[in-house]
């Protein structure tokens, strides 16, 4: 029995724990979040200094090989701090796209610049798109880190094309969104030309299981933070005479949000050791993941602004970041209730 | 990282697999799928011989004393594949868990010889006496009492919840042996013969209507001065000691029923048109993710070499299950409807899912209940200072 992390997986964690929580500060945070929702700085030294961002791509692609394991310990690090970084558009979603579904021409072209952090991809998907030959019409409503990026991975349900952001028919609107952490964009497409992805069918898979997984797991990051930094508040807080973690109240809230995290750990690295191996729970693990991580995560950030009383419903304190981060990730790439109809299907077969 | 189990430890689970279907198919088929605890006590005796004429009874005890010396690993996959064949639990299971890992880490040479064998073979079933009336959640405020009287143990007092008393031929209880004692000080770990004019054992009637406890009263009990495991006063250290044994051996096992279970409620959704609900689909759906992530915990807990920090898998895996089986035993029943609540003939006796709806009232209660798994979390896993005990 060895579901443990190796000895190179406890240093990554490591190194990226501590990375993130020397540079990924409330203050630089709320900087970022002023202005398009990154730190720039910050994704400079984490793609280039740290060198972490080419991990669970192929080293023939251009990456650092290892898989979504690594990946998801680095996406909970970051997740911890509710980091202002494009890492989920740009690097799980869409350079993983075009590193399993683009030509050897479209991941040189493409793959460099994404994992050195100079070119930044949003990944716009669009059930209804429209290509006539190369030329597509549609519009994805909440493309994450969309205003800030270089590139679009533009999905339909069987496509997959790459669109510069600044191609004739393409039309960026940022939007006022609730994270500001991870701010959306309305990206229009009126004919835009894009450049097809050689195998769609793969880029897209990729970039769900790797999508999947690295919310799943900072939603984890998160979760575990919203609870740490609760038991800490615990002990110092005073009230009739006692901390205020001394109440079983109190204390019955932070187990459960114990239990639930937990089990929220075990799920994240099901789904992205499963998908390393290629097993064939892979599917079923990647949909269980990132349901049951959102979920806990925002049970988790509630608990965090409940307990710590009439502080944390302040802008000041940071329980609000990891509350809007929760409620973000519980929506995006698919609500609970359809992963959880996507496994029911797996088991009692299509609904009628 | 890695979820499965190794080429060696997969080749020991066909192993495992192949002589529990063989048994379960040949000389013992008539016990195949049993579940309720208290169905056919002395075919499931012979059975717990069987499992000691091929070795298969103790596997993780030393080789010296009937088992094989079987690692962790090992363990778990045997209690998986003898839940997979479905064979009844095993009705020698404390004995075969507690009273014996506990003579075997704190009983004398003489003790070890007189009581292994014949646990190891089948022939002596244990069951535990922990709990009493005032004694519950509370462990350490037993009251039943021992005293030493020209060579032997006298006990009086009564115990509660004893499993399978009425079919066991020895008990272990804690006492108390110093007068005046209280909580866990003064308490002393005995063994007792079952069978004296001492011991009295009455059925406790569940709320499914079996009655898988007793109360058991002792009226001057006697046993042997040197039934005590430990010294007089050492009761809670070894009573504290035989609870760390389990170590999750028996997760995976535990969960292949759970799998059965779960893969009813889903047969019976298909054939009753319940699976067509998007309500129903949900929780059959979040049913299966609790299952699911109930295995990797498991999985955590038992890869973990590092017993020096909290680990908080195995921490939270108590109320984990109790509280997802309990939940699976409400989706059965609306899963079921009104279907569920009527039995097949004219006993109060009932199926699988509705027995389950009512037995895993239970799981939240025995072996540490919610509200003080709840404590434990909080005061172990995270620091938050402990619950005062009252002067009452």
């Amino acid at each position: 029995m060895e579901f443990v992390f190796t000895e190179e997986q406890a240093m990554i964690g490591e190194t990226a724990r501590a990375f993130f929580a020397e540079n990924a500060t409330s203050e630089r945070t709320r900087a970022a979040m002023a202005g398009d929702g990154i730190d720039r700085a910050l994704w400079t030294a984490f793609c280039q200094e740290l060198g972490l961002s080419g991990i669970g791509i192929a080293e023939a692609a251009g990456g650092a090989g290892l898989g979504l394991v690594e990946l998801a310990i680095i996406a909970e690090a970051a997740g911890a701090q509710v980091a202002a970084l494009p890492m989920l558009g740009s690097l799980a979603l869409s350079a993983q796209a075009i590193a399993a579904g683009g030509s050897a021409a479209q991941q040189a072209a493409h793959l460099p610049g994404l994992l050195s952090g100079e070119t930044i991809a949003g990944y716009a998907h669009d059930a209804g798109l429209k290509a006539d030959g190369d030329r597509l019409t549609g519009t994805a409503g909440f493309v994450a880190h969309g205003a800030s990026a270089h590139i679009f991975v533009v999905t339909s349900n069987t496509g997959a094309w790459i669109v510069p952001a600044d191609s004739a028919g393409v039309t960026v609107t940022a939007l006022t969104t609730m994270d500001q952490t991870r701010p959306y964009a309305r990206v229009a497409l009126d004919g835009a030309v894009g450049e097809a992805l050689t195998d769609p069918a793969a880029a897209i898979a990729a970039a769900h299981r790797a999508g999947f997984v690295t919310v799943a797991a900072e939603a984890l990051g998160g979760a575990q933070a919203a609870l740490d930094r609760t038991v800490a508040y615990a002990r110092e807080r005073v009230q009739f005479g006692r901390p205020i973690g001394s109440f079983q109240a109190y204390k019955h809230r932070l187990a459960d949000m114990m239990i639930e995290i937990e089990q929220a750990r075990s799920a994240v690295y099901w789904a992205a050791c499963a998908v390393d191996e290629g097993s064939d729970e892979a599917e079923l693990a990647c949909h269980a993941a990132k349901c049951f991580a959102a979920d806990t995560y925002f049970m988790c950030a509630g608990n965090m602004i409940q307990l710590h009383g009439g502080i944390g419903f302040t802008w000041e304190h940071d329980a609000h970041l990891y509350f809007k981060r929760a409620r973000a990730i519980q929506s995006m790439l698919g609500s609970g209730e359809w992963h959880r109809e996507r496994i029911a299907t797996m088991i009692l077969g299509e609904a009628a | 990282m890695k979820l499965g189990f190794s080429p060696a430890d997969e080749l020991f689970r066909q192993e495992c697999a192949d002589w529990l279907n063989g048994q379960m198919a040949g000389e013992f088929r008539d016990i195949k799928g049993i579940t309720k605890l208290t169905a056919s006590p002395e075919r499931r005796k012979e059975w717990e011989q069987q499992l000691a004429a091929y070795k298969w009874s103790c596997i993780g005890w030393p080789e010296e004393w009937g088992g094989r010396n079987a690692t962790l690993a090992q363990q778990v996959i045997f209690a998986e594949e003898y839940a997979r064949a479905g064979v009844p639990g095993r009705v020698n299971h404390i004995g075969i868990e507690l009273a014996g890992p506990t003579i075997l880490a704190f009983g004398t040479d003489e003790q070890k010889r007189r009581f292994l064998p014949d646990i190891a073979a089948g022939k002596t079933i244990f069951c535990q006496g922990f709990s009493e009336p005032g004694a519950g959640s509370d462990l350490a405020s037993v009251r039943t009492k021992g005293r030493l009287e020209s060579g032997e143990w006298v006990v009086n007092g009564q115990k509660i919840w004893t499993s399978l008393a009425h079919i066991s031929d020895w008990i272990f209880v804690v006492t108390r042996t110093e007068e005046g004692s209280k909580g866990p000080k003064g308490l002393t770990f005995l063994m007792m013969p079952i069978d004296q004019p001492g011991i009295e054992i009455r059925g406790i009637k569940q709320i499914n209507g079996d009655a898988e406890f007793n109360e058991t009263f002792f009226t001057d009990a006697r046993c042997p001065a040197d039934s005590m495991i430990g010294g007089v006063g050492d009761g809670w250290k070894i009573a504290m000691g035989l609870l760390a044994f389990e170590r999750g051996v028996s997760t995976l096992g535990q969960q292949m029923a759970f799998r059965n279970e779960l893969d009813e409620i889903i047969a019976a959704a298909k054939a009753n048109g319940a699976a067509g609900n998007p309500l129903i689909r949900q929780r059959i759906a979040q049913a299966e993710i609790g299952l699911r992530l109930m295995r990797y915990g498991a999985l955590r807990m038992l890869s973990n070499t590092d017993h020096s920090k909290i680990d908080g898998a195995a921490l939270t895996y108590k109320i984990q299950w109790a509280t997802w089986r309990r939940s699976l035993g409400e989706l059965a029943m609306d899963v079921l409807g009104q279907q569920g609540e009527v039995a097949d003939g004219s006993d109060y006796e009932w199926d699988t899912l509705p027995n389950l709806f009512l037995y895993s009232r239970a799981d939240t209660i025995y072996g540490g209940t919610n509200q003080i798994q709840r404590n434990l979390i909080a005061e172990r896993g995270l620091g938050m200072p402990r619950e005062r005990r009252g002067d009452v």
